[in-house]
């Protein structure tokens, strides 16, 4: 647990960085500072490992007071990650990774071997090991310099804008493995960035500062969605937050309806005659959805031969048993047929849905949300749910 | 305590210079010269080369290793060797002139091929996709872009070629370096400073010239920088 | 009109490499030259290199390199005739040292330049990120200048390393004139001699003697230098986005 205490930055010409900052990083969660920049989100994460020592107030580090241990010891036991990784141009990958564990003076051939682990852990060749950072990519030299963070088991870890270098389709690798590793290690995690889908999509908590140093929410993702305690913070979160915010909440059992299906190989004649409305789910031998077939204005004399792959509609995205309602609106939304595909953890068809009955659901979830909200408001003053935000 | 000495009184210096003053210019002047005219021809010499090197990527590392090569050779070395290369006579200031080329060209070849290719890609992009030929690109867009790169460039060579035609006069070539000579034979019985510290003076305010002349040919090639630089 | 015939013939002449009485050969004389060579730029990396590492790494002072950078604009042969002129007259016997001293002042004062100037300059080059993460990870001050912006800046201290030995070694030459031995006696002695083929054969061997010092000092650099900063790793193994980015170094060769 990481503890900010009335903790301000403040600098010789006057300029605030940090103001009275206020808020806990709990254990073995990810907590993000997000805000435009000016707001002392980096400041805020440079002052847990002492980069930069605060002005006023107390940083604890598991009830230890961070200013009165010597820096360099510090940062020794927390993991540090930035922007463009940041890694020893003259040093191998490898090398790379083991620098806290040589730093701490750990015998080399184990601190080596725990190293080559970490770098297939975080999903990397492990040929890479001997090359240099400038024969790697931005994206997995980004992974080398996680993985070094990771290098001496530090229980916690900072990470300063660590993905935003790279482009979108790699940032998203990276943070969907970053989700996972996070699920295997459980570390606490702060995590800065000036991107607010990243921090939802990343975080357990959400701190939300706004230029000067000020704290303006610190929230779970689906309650920042749901009540943004002030304009600035409504602002920020962005438009869509409505539907975004059906992201964070669970579809429990969804009411699905029987749908038809054929294999693939199936004749075409005969898979037209379990079409409905025109269109007919493609699955393959273990009940997995593939797509959809049209038969729309196609006629009899036309249809030969077998039920192919390539004849499929892919355009259908599919929701699981079990998962949020944005995944269910999207499916019926996204789906050929107006059927949305709903699926179970080993990918088998269970059946489908229509847009209006996942409207209905999340109708039905608003309602028991609202009922919650104004008995809460009984007891305390302020609300304006519209979402539950359970996840 | 030494520089209090008579000798080296300023009143000395500019009593020597006066007494003097007729040869010390006639110095003045072909130590100017000397230096001047190996920059000019270096850098005519170096510009093909350097865009060879840049159009041409395999003739880059050959190129800049002989020319890196050339540049280890003393100056001393080169003015004494090039009688037997080029069959002029030892005293010719021919000598030093070629020699001091040939520094120039070891210096400017990396820094035109550099300076070319410094120009960002998206810009010869964009100048291809207007329908500039290969020449007119060089001429309108490289060349340009490449000029504050070989004007750093060219302002090493000017100086330095200050202090290495200077050199030239221990083997007899009259410049500015025969006031050090001069002040050495004349030290034999006692020191005697006005004629070397004239020829230190009179050498760092023509290397601060050139270097000076060369920042303003500079700017008034690239009066874009100037506007970014005023923002 | 000067042969190469007979700048040849005194090289191979073996009583030319052997000394004489009142006169030394080719060996003894490339033994001062080096020796006179060594010390200088021993004593100049002394200087240049620690002052440089600390001004680099604490970016304070940085004023100590701009006003050792303007010594390059005094021509080195008035530097050594007026430190010559104001030195040798208080040393009294002791051989060489009349020539020596003033020498090798002014051999310091000349490799000291490149070797700060290229110090700084290359731990001013070290990535901000990769500074940045070597403190964040825990290392002291001091291991972040030895373990990451040392080895990093090793390629521009050897440019400016090699850069001053060929100074130094170009200049020692001009010492003979003042009187010193080394390889510039055969070319100063010729000149007074009329003796060409000797003049020659003496500035050939100093370019000899410079190519082979710079050599040595380029396969010291490539011993030296990791291969993640060199770049000399194989290329094909370099992922599709990075680009080689080269430093443009300029370095003035006075004398």
């Amino acid at each position: 647990m990481i503890r900010f205490e009335h903790v301000s930055k403040r600098y010789p010409d006057g300029t605030v960085a940090v103001d009275d900052l206020d808020l806990i990083a709990p254990s073995n969660q990810i907590t993000v500072f997000v805000g435009p920049s000016g707001c002392g989100k980096t400041t805020s994460l440079r002052m847990i490992n002492r980069m930069i020592d605060p002005t006023g107030g107390k940083i604890f580090i598991d009830d230890q007071d961070a200013s009165r241990v010597e820096p360099a010891k510090l940062r020794r036991g927390i993991g540090y990650v930035i922007q463009h990784a940041g890694l020893f141009p003259h040093r191998t990958i490898v090398d790379n990774v083991a620098t806290v564990p040589f730093l701490l003076g750990h015998d080399k051939r184990a601190a080596r071997k725990r190293a080559m682990e970490l770098i297939e852990r975080v999903g990397l060749d492990p040929k890479m090991a001997k090359r240099y950072p400038a024969q790697l990519s931005g994206g997995q030299q980004q992974r080398v310099g996680v993985a070094r963070a990771l290098a001496a088991d530090p229980p916690v870890m900072l990470m300063d804008e660590p993905f935003s270098a790279v482009d979108p389709v790699v940032r998203e690798q990276l943070q969907n493995e970053f989700l996972r590793l996070q699920g295997e290690l459980g570390k606490t995690i702060v995590f800065v960035t000036h991107d607010i889908d990243e921090a939802i999509k990343l975080g357990d908590q959400v701190a939300v500062l706004r230029v000067g140093g000020h704290l303006a929410q610190l929230a779970t993702p689906a309650e920042l969605l749901a009540q943004p305690a002030d304009p600035f913070v409504a602002g920020f979160v962005g438009r869509d937050r409505g539907y975004r915010a059906l992201g964070f909440t669970a579809a429990g059992t969804l009411p699905t309806n029987d749908e038809p299906t054929v294999r693939l190989g199936a004749d075409l004649r005969q898979a037209k005659g379990s079409a409905q409305n025109g269109w007919v789910l493609v699955v393959d031998d273990r009940q997995q959805p593939q797509g959809w077939l049209a038969f729309d204005g196609v006629a009899d004399s036309a249809l030969h031969g077998q039920v192919t792959s390539d004849l499929l509609n892919l355009g259908g995205t599919l929701a699981r048993q079990g998962g949020t309602l944005r995944e269910a609106l999207d499916a019926a939304l996204s789906s050929p047929s107006g059927r949305g595909v709903v699926i179970d953890d080993e990918r088998r068809l269970i059946g489908t849905l229509t847009a209006s009955e996942v409207l209905q659901r999340i109708e039905e979830r608003a309602a028991s949300t609202r009922h919650e909200a104004g008995v809460a408001m009984a007891s305390s003053a302020p609300a304006g749910s519209v979402v539950d935000g359970a996840p | 305590m030494i520089l209090a000495d008579d000798n080296s009184s300023p009143l000395k210096l500019f009593s020597y210079f006066s007494n003097n003053h007729s040869q010390v210019l006639s110095w003045l002047w072909s130590h100017a010269w000397l230096s001047v005219v190996p920059v000019v021809i270096g850098l005519i010499v170096s510009l093909p080369l350097g865009w060879l090197a840049r159009r041409y990527r395999w003739v880059y590392p050959p190129m800049v290793s002989l020319t890196g090569l050339l540049y280890t050779i003393p100056s001393i070395a080169l003015f004494v060797v090039m009688p037997s290369l080029l069959g002029t006579r030892i005293l010719d200031p021919i000598n030093v002139v070629v020699a001091l080329s040939v520094y120039t060209v070891a210096l400017l070849v990396r820094v035109v091929a550099d300076g070319l290719g410094s120009v960002p890609e998206e810009v010869n992009q964009a100048a291809t996709a207007m329908g500039l030929t290969r020449f007119q690109r060089l001429l309108k867009v490289e060349l340009p872009i490449a000029v504050p790169v070989i004007a750093a460039g060219l302002r090493v060579a000017a100086v330095s070629n200050v202090s290495m035609v200077a050199v030239a006069a221990t083997i007899g070539v009259p410049e500015l370096g025969q006031l050090f000579t001069n002040g050495f034979q004349l030290s034999v019985s006692g020191p005697y400073y006005p004629p070397i510290l004239l020829g230190l003076i009179l050498c760092v305010i023509l290397a601060l010239v050139l270097d000076f002349a060369i920042v303003l040919l500079n700017r008034s090639l690239t009066p874009w920088r100037r506007v970014v630089a005023a923002r | 009109m000067i042969s190469f015939s007979g700048v040849i013939t005194w090289l191979n002449d073996p009583g030319n490499w052997r000394d004489r009485v009142g006169q030394e050969g080719i060996f003894t004389q490339l033994l001062n030259h080096l020796q006179y060579s060594v010390v200088a730029i021993l004593i100049a990396l002394a200087i240049g290199l620690p002052l440089g590492l600390l001004i680099g790494h604490s970016g304070r002072a940085t004023f100590i390199v701009s006003a050792v950078n303007a010594l390059r604009a005094l021509p080195t042969v008035g530097l050594l005739i007026l430190f010559y002129v104001i030195i040798g007259p208080h040393i009294h016997g002791k051989g060489d040292a009349a020539f020596l001293i003033p020498t090798e002042i002014v051999l310091v004062l000349l490799a000291t330049p490149p070797i700060l100037a290229n110090t700084y300059a290359g731990v001013q080059n070290v990535e901000p990120a990769a500074r940045d993460a070597a403190a964040g990870m825990g290392m002291t001050s001091t291991q972040v200048l030895f373990r990451v912006e040392l080895p990093n800046a090793l390629p521009l201290i050897f440019s400016g390393l090699r850069s001053a030995a060929l100074q130094v070694i170009a200049t020692a030459t001009i010492a003979a004139y003042v009187g010193l031995g080394g390889l510039g006696r055969f070319v100063y002695d010729g000149l007074a001699s009329r003796d060409f083929p000797q003049m020659t054969g003496g500035a050939i061997l100093v370019a000899i003697l410079a190519l082979v010092v710079d050599l040595l000092l380029a396969l010291g650099q490539r011993y030296a230098v990791s291969r993640g900063v060199s770049g000399r790793f194989s290329k094909r193994a370099l992922p599709a986005d990075s680009r080689s980015g080269e430093v443009v170094q300029l370095e003035v060769a006075s004398a």
